[in-house]
């Protein structure tokens, strides 16, 4: 899943939680779910410095990036 | 013996070949590579490739040619009449004994051809909807790796790289590499759009270059390079020059960023605000699941009152008539019956002897009384004596 996509799936946890409809038990399951996307998500920009690189295409087809 | 001069003499008569061909390498000789202005008439485009046409004014007219390799260097092909300057080698054509200019650069007047071809260009991509505003995407507002279709030396990739990294060091850089000016830069770019589509490891495109003159940034001006860039499958944001070049990428593309610098600037947010808006988010979830769970007690509570409520009220009806089943369950009992000063004969297994029959002579029996019992014994059993009447149950 990437980064964006995470972000969006947070967003539409955080707006059903914002309900007072949601049933509770849903709610929990929900808010679990919204604490491993976040952590997902803080793990993704603690990541190692991202880096420039070339891409380069070794043959038909086969792509290689290096810096 | 004196020999007369080559054509001298009758009998000194050259060829004709001869003849032109020298005329070709006198003229070639005289006159070097100059621009020549005139009016453009009779313009043909031979099948070959090559152009033909004239350049005349009021007194004059010379034939010109522009060869098909050359026509690639000409923006737009010239229309009728058009005032324009033409840079060429005078010379001379042999086989039609015709002197001819060979053209291998073009301007018109003021912004002339580069303008014709803009508009014309730009005219053909508008009736496809390649421009269009509906067909713009927006742009991600997370990426993960961003690829830089551009010279991989010009000034543009460095601008590109350090504004990305000073927002946003997390986000991945990928260039593609192209050559950005000259006659191999359309295919250039058109190869590296291709090359992005095949690896597709990027989520967000950067095509462009730094400033430069209207020819320098000619190839972003290319029907096929901005097909090419509109085919692209992720969005894309164009950087061509400065901020007042306008190119026709910059009309396909996703956005149009005035210079690289501020195209990187609209790709990566910066990384403190994506914190930022992860801990807003972090904070939403649970201030909602609070809410949801302060909600739930109450809703718990409000119930659970209810539910009390009502149980009271069931037990009281239960109560009540458990009372009222008492009073009744009391007033049925036989021993109400004996207070009132009745008897029960009884035999000693236990079962209540209600008629004659039950007693036989000798036999001993219980008397039960509303205070205690008396154990008796049969004297005699008489069936024609006094029954119990109605009259003798009245208390």
């Amino acid at each position: 899943m990437s980064f964006e996509t995470t972000l969006v799936r947070l967003e539409e946890i955080a707006a059903a939680l914002d309900r007072d409809d949601l049933p509770l038990e849903q709610a929990l399951l929900l808010f679990e779910e919204g604490i491993a996307k976040l952590r997902e998500a803080s793990a993704a920009l603690g990541e190692a410095e991202g880096k420039v690189q070339t891409l380069i295409e070794q043959a038909e087809g086969v792509f290689e990036v290096n810096g | 013996m004196t020999t007369a001069a080559p054509g001298e003499t009758s009998a000194q008569a050259i060829s004709v070949a001869d003849l032109t061909e020298t005329a070709k390498a006198v003229i070639e000789g005289a006159f070097p590579r100059l621009w020549v202005k005139g009016e453009v008439s009779n313009l043909t485009k031979h099948r070959n490739g090559h152009w033909y046409f004239s350049l005349r004014d009021a007194a004059a007219q010379l034939t010109c040619v522009v060869w098909a390799r050359d026509t690639r260097r000409i923006p737009a092909v010239p229309n009728e009449g058009m005032q324009v300057m033409a840079r060429g080698q005078l010379t001379v054509y042999p086989a039609q004994g015709k002197m001819q200019f060979q053209v291998d650069a073009l301007e018109a007047e003021g912004e002339g051809l580069w303008k014709k071809a803009f508009d014309e260009t730009k005219a053909r991509l508008e009736k496809e909807g390649l421009t269009s505003p509906a067909r713009k995407r927006r742009l991600p507002r997370f990426p993960r790796t961003i690829a830089v279709i551009t010279s991989p030396d010009g000034a543009a990739l460095r601008d590109v790289v350090s504004v990305i990294r000073r927002r946003n060091p997390c986000v991945s850089i990928v260039v593609i590499p192209a050559a950005v000016q000259g006659e191999t830069a359309p295919a250039s770019l058109i190869a590296a759009l291709d090359r992005l589509a095949r690896w597709g490891g990027a989520d967000l495109l950067i095509i462009g270059r730094g400033g430069g003159s209207r020819e320098d940034l000619w190839a972003f001006n290319h029907e096929d390079v901005a097909r090419a860039l509109a085919a692209c499958a992720i969005p894309t944001i164009s950087a061509v020059g400065h901020e007042t070049d306008f190119t026709i990428v910059d009309l396909v593309a996703d956005l149009r960023a005035a210079t690289p610098s501020v195209a990187a600037e609209a790709a990566v947010p910066v990384l403190a605000e994506v914190r930022q808006a992860l801990r807003g988010l972090a904070d939403a979830m649970s201030g909602g699941l609070r809410n949801r769970i302060q909600h739930g007690a109450r809703e718990l509570r409000r119930r659970g009152e209810g539910l009390s409520l009502r149980a009271r009220r069931v037990t009281e009806r239960r109560r009540a008539r458990v009372q009222q089943l008492a009073g009744r369950i009391e007033a049925l009992s036989p021993l109400a019956v004996l207070a009132r000063g009745f008897t029960v004969a009884r035999s000693l297994d236990g079962h209540a002897m209600g008629r004659t029959a039950a007693f036989a002579p000798g036999a001993p029996f219980d008397l039960l009384l509303h205070d205690g019992r008396v154990r008796a014994t049969t004297e005699s059993v008489h069936t024609d004596g006094p029954h119990l009447t109605k009259e003798d149950t009245k208390p």
